[in-house]
């Protein structure tokens, strides 16, 4: 059509002219609609919460005030008045934390150092460093809060529920996946059964938990009883508190896990197992030459969505412990609510980008020298 | 089956009213109109709201729907529904300390010509403090209460006649009749019980409970006095011995508490109490008559109240130390202890979006005016499940009702004295009424608490980054209009 129009030797009609224009336009037209509404429903929010990371706001008469405070809210958290809250409480550093912060800076440069020796690119080299001192950063903070004696604060809880949660949701997820791809009896039962917690909803999987945990009225008292427990309440020791909501938000997420695993698991080809069974392989032997480098990828992804979701904890400690005790439990999703909730909207904003900063870091840094890597030794 | 009676009899009466009603004059007056409240969730207040809501739609005609979120996010709710001019809320039960901010950004409505043209109200009726204090900011009627809040003890009468207890005038006895009675078996159900119970849980209201235990070591001079901020420099009084006295002794209460203290909110202990499992609790006025509940079998009849304990040792202004009660510094001592009963939280209130309609408002007021009229009130009070606590002196001072209601007579005249001896003393220490106050109790107060009960900090510390964190929420709002509102809150004038 255009083709006839560009050759043909007469002038175009009004008509012509305009539908030629809707043609040119037509792709612009179709995506306005979805670029408003991106924009309108995520950049804008976005912007508009980071404008508030940076200053005051206080809701008056009719209307609201924005006040521009550059970096205090930042800077509270780091230095300020909230450090303690969001970093920990700092009273000196033992010797061990000084060793291990040693060793952690050495081997980040070690790192560094290789880098640059085997490969170097400018834009990679930026990205190691931003990675090198987020790490640096965490190890410090540990090495200087729980490794010196004193607490740390809501980063490293969540840093805690990230780690240690994801680890033991892929393990057991894992575990059970394979067993479940065995050529077992009741196979499709076990498969609904094991999904069931991932469909609650975490308030009610934070309201069961503190019940089923209650030592002196819950429904295992009698075993928390006869253990000896009956004067132990976990929700008032810092640790247990925490592993209590680690176990809550496992057993809600482990079948996500698993169901995901599994399904790889059912893709790989039985061929190559079956070649190294007659071979003499044994069956640890099987898994990692062969199950595993064909599960990696999906292994991957299942724990990037699963971090950055940990990322974002809040529902469980919330209702299990509302942070507590003290702030033993507090993620920093739940410290940013706790602001928003006293109106307190620029800390509210400022620890959300905080927390955006350290998951992007985090999670790119996981794909880009882990999983990558492994993909590569796996090729 | 009591429960049931009651709210049948309120029913019942309500129905009757409303079909008296129905062919007067009034009837169909607000005929069209939808009043939207927000509130706590149910039952307790919003419950009571809702039924009879129902009764004033027979009336009147007018809808009332309430609508209920999270207590920690109410106030919020409210302040941006009203500051951002949304407006889709009519009307707001709260606390009355958080009026202050909205009445500062002229957000509420001035009740003042709607009180004085009521004569259902019967405003003489309210007990002064509410009526005066709770009720209005800068002399103006801005809230209509509808629920009466003090803390105070309350003991297990049985166990202690049994034991030779006295009920605990001060902290000391506090302590020795919760050791005395901690592992006794008090509902024989054949396991230990606690000796006593208070809310610890963070996020919840055990900064109530705090105020309540520090009011008695730093409030000496009158209720005029305060005990939250120097009224002249708006410094905070909380980092001295007395607050750092207060915070020992409300972790101690804890060595004979159930082993999840830390982790149980005002719902948790109320449940022990009627459980019958607990010696001592602090609490509102509702334990009177959730004793009476069928939940509260176990303690019908057992229980006892007087007033928060006091102290000999109170603080020193200018040097931060305890000092001992002499008739100067302790002028309403009895027998040389201070008593500083505390108005925590001040009473669910009732206030009126300033931008709602004119209609709107009008068949707003005529429903928190019917909440708060003796007819249905002096029934409200009564039951414990609704949360609401008496406030009217007719309530107060007749046993009529209570008796009614299930209490003894014994019972209703112990647990009502009780209530105005806190009333009544010139020494009651007011809850903080100034902009900001959720942040200062709420946030900053709240979780340096949790931190000391979780042995994450000491009781110096935990007063020192209060005191810090305070002077932040002041600077921010200025330090001047913080005086001011403060000063004003505490009915000084010049």
């Amino acid at each position: 059509m255009t083709t006839s129009i560009l050759t043909s030797p007469k002038r175009l009609t009004r008509r012509q002219r305009f539908s030629e224009w809707v043609d040119r336009q037509a792709s612009t037209l179709f995506i306005t609609p979805a670029v408003v509404l991106i924009l309108v429903f995520s950049i804008f929010p976005l912007v508009a919460s980071l404008i508030i990371a940076f200053s005051r706001f206080r809701l008056g008469a009719g209307s609201y005030k924005v006040r521009w405070v550059g970096f205090k809210n930042f800077e509270k958290q780091f230095f300020g008045s909230e450090q303690f809250h969001f970093l920990g409480t700092f009273k000196g550093m033992s010797l061990f934390g000084w060793v291990v912060t040693i060793a952690a800076a050495l081997l980040l440069i070690w790192w560094l150092y290789r880098y640059c020796k085997t490969r170097f690119w400018w834009l990679g080299f930026i990205g190691r460093i931003i990675s090198a001192l987020v790490f640096f950063g965490i190890v410090l903070l540990f090495s200087a809060t729980l490794l010196s004696g004193t607490q740390f604060g809501t980063l490293g809880v969540t840093l805690f529920y990230v780690f240690v949660g994801c680890a033991l949701q892929f393990g057991i997820g894992l575990g059970i996946a394979l067993l479940c791809a065995q050529p077992i009896r009741g196979r499709t039962f076990f498969r609904v059964l094991f999904f069931i917690p991932l469909m609650i909803t975490p308030i009610g999987i934070g309201y069961a938990f503190r019940m089923l945990a209650d030592t002196t009225k819950g429904p295992f008292s009698p075993v928390w009883q006869w253990a000896g427990l009956g004067d132990f309440s976990w929700a008032t020791d810092p640790w247990a508190a925490r592993i209590f909501i680690v176990i809550g938000d496992s057993w809600q997420w482990i079948p996500f896990v698993f169901i995901i695993l599994l399904a790889a698991l059912e893709n790989i080809p039985k061929d190559q197992q079956e070649a190294a069974e007659v071979d003499g392989a044994s069956g640890w032997q099987i898994f990692r030459e062969i199950t595993w480098p064909q599960l990696l990828p999906v292994a991957a992804t299942v724990m990037l969505i699963r971090m950055i979701e940990a990322f974002k904890l809040v529902d469980l400690p919330n209702i299990m412990t509302a942070g507590g005790p003290g702030i033993a439990t507090e993620s920093m999703s739940l410290h940013s609510y706790f602001a928003w909730r006293s109106l307190d909207l620029g800390q509210s904003a400022a620890i959300a980008y905080l927390l955006l900063f350290v998951t992007v870091v985090l999670c790119v840094s996981f794909f880009n020298y882990v999983v990558i890597g492994k993909l590569r030794q796996a090729a | 089956m009591n429960l049931f009676k009651n709210k049948l009899t309120a029913i019942a009466s309500g129905l009757l009213a409303a079909t008296c009603l129905s062919s007067s004059a009034v009837a169909a007056e607000f005929d069209g109109i939808e009043i939207n409240v927000l509130t706590r969730p149910g039952p307790v207040i919003a419950q009571r709201l809702v039924e009879r809501g129902e009764e004033f739609t027979a009336m009147t005609g007018a809808k009332i729907r309430v609508n209920e979120v999270p207590f920690a996010e109410l106030f919020q709710k409210i302040l941006t529904d009203w500051a951002t001019g949304t407006n889709s809320i009519d009307v707001g039960v709260f606390a009355s300390g958080w009026a202050v901010e909205l009445a500062d950004a002229d957000l509420i409505e001035d009740l003042t010509p709607y009180v004085e043209a009521d004569e259902k109200l019967q405003f003489d009726d309210i007990a002064p403090f509410f009526r005066e204090f709770n009720q209005k900011i800068g002399g103006k009627t801005k809230l209509i209460t509808i629920d009466g809040d003090f803390q105070m003890l309350y003991y297990r009468r049985d166990i202690f006649d049994e034991m030779g207890l006295k009920p605990p005038t001060n902290w000391a006895e506090y302590m020795a009749a919760a050791k005395a009675t901690h592992g006794k078996d008090m509902n024989g159900d054949g396991e230990p019980d606690y000796g006593s119970c208070i809310f610890k849980k963070r996020n919840a209201q055990s900064y109530f409970a705090i105020m309540s235990v520090a009011a008695g070591f730093s409030q000496t001079q009158g209720t005029g006095q305060g005990f939250f901020f120097d009224t002249e420099t708006m410094k905070p009084l909380i980092n001295n011995e007395a607050w750092i006295e207060a915070l020992n002794v409300y972790k101690a209460t804890g060595e004979y508490g159930p082993a999840e203290e830390l982790n149980q909110d005002i719902g948790d202990t109320r449940a022990l109490v009627q459980g019958g499992r607990c010696a001592l609790a602090i609490d509102w006025g509702d334990i009177g008559p959730l004793s009476i509940d069928p939940a509260g079998a176990a303690i019908k009849d057992k229980m006892g109240a007087v007033a928060m304990p006091g102290t000999s040792r109170v603080l020193d202004r200018e040097s931060g130390k305890l000092v001992d009660c002499t008739p100067d510094i302790c002028p309403h001592a009895v027998d040389g202890t201070n008593f500083s009963p505390f108005a925590a939280f001040g009473g669910w209130s009732g206030a009126i979006n300033k931008k709602a309609d004119d209609d709107v408002k009008k068949a707003a007021y005529a429903f928190l005016s019917y909440m708060n009229q003796p007819e249905q009130s002096n029934v409200d009070v009564t039951m414990g499940w609704t949360g609401y606590n008496p406030y009217r002196n007719s309530q107060l001072n007749s046993t009529e009702n209570w008796v009614k209601a299930g209490f003894s007579e014994e019972f209703a005249q112990n647990y009502l004295g009780a209530i105005k001896d806190s009333l009544n003393n010139p020494n009651m220490a007011s809850d903080l009424r100034i902009p900001g106050t959720a942040q200062y109790q709420g946030v900053v107060l709240d979780r340096e608490l949790a931190r000391f009960l979780a042995d994450e900090i000491t009781a110096a510390e935990a007063v020192a980054n209060i005191e810090e964190g305070w002077e932040e929420i002041t600077e921010d709002f200025g330090r001047d209009t913080q005086r001011e509102m403060y000063k004003a809150s505490l009915g000084i004038t010049n």
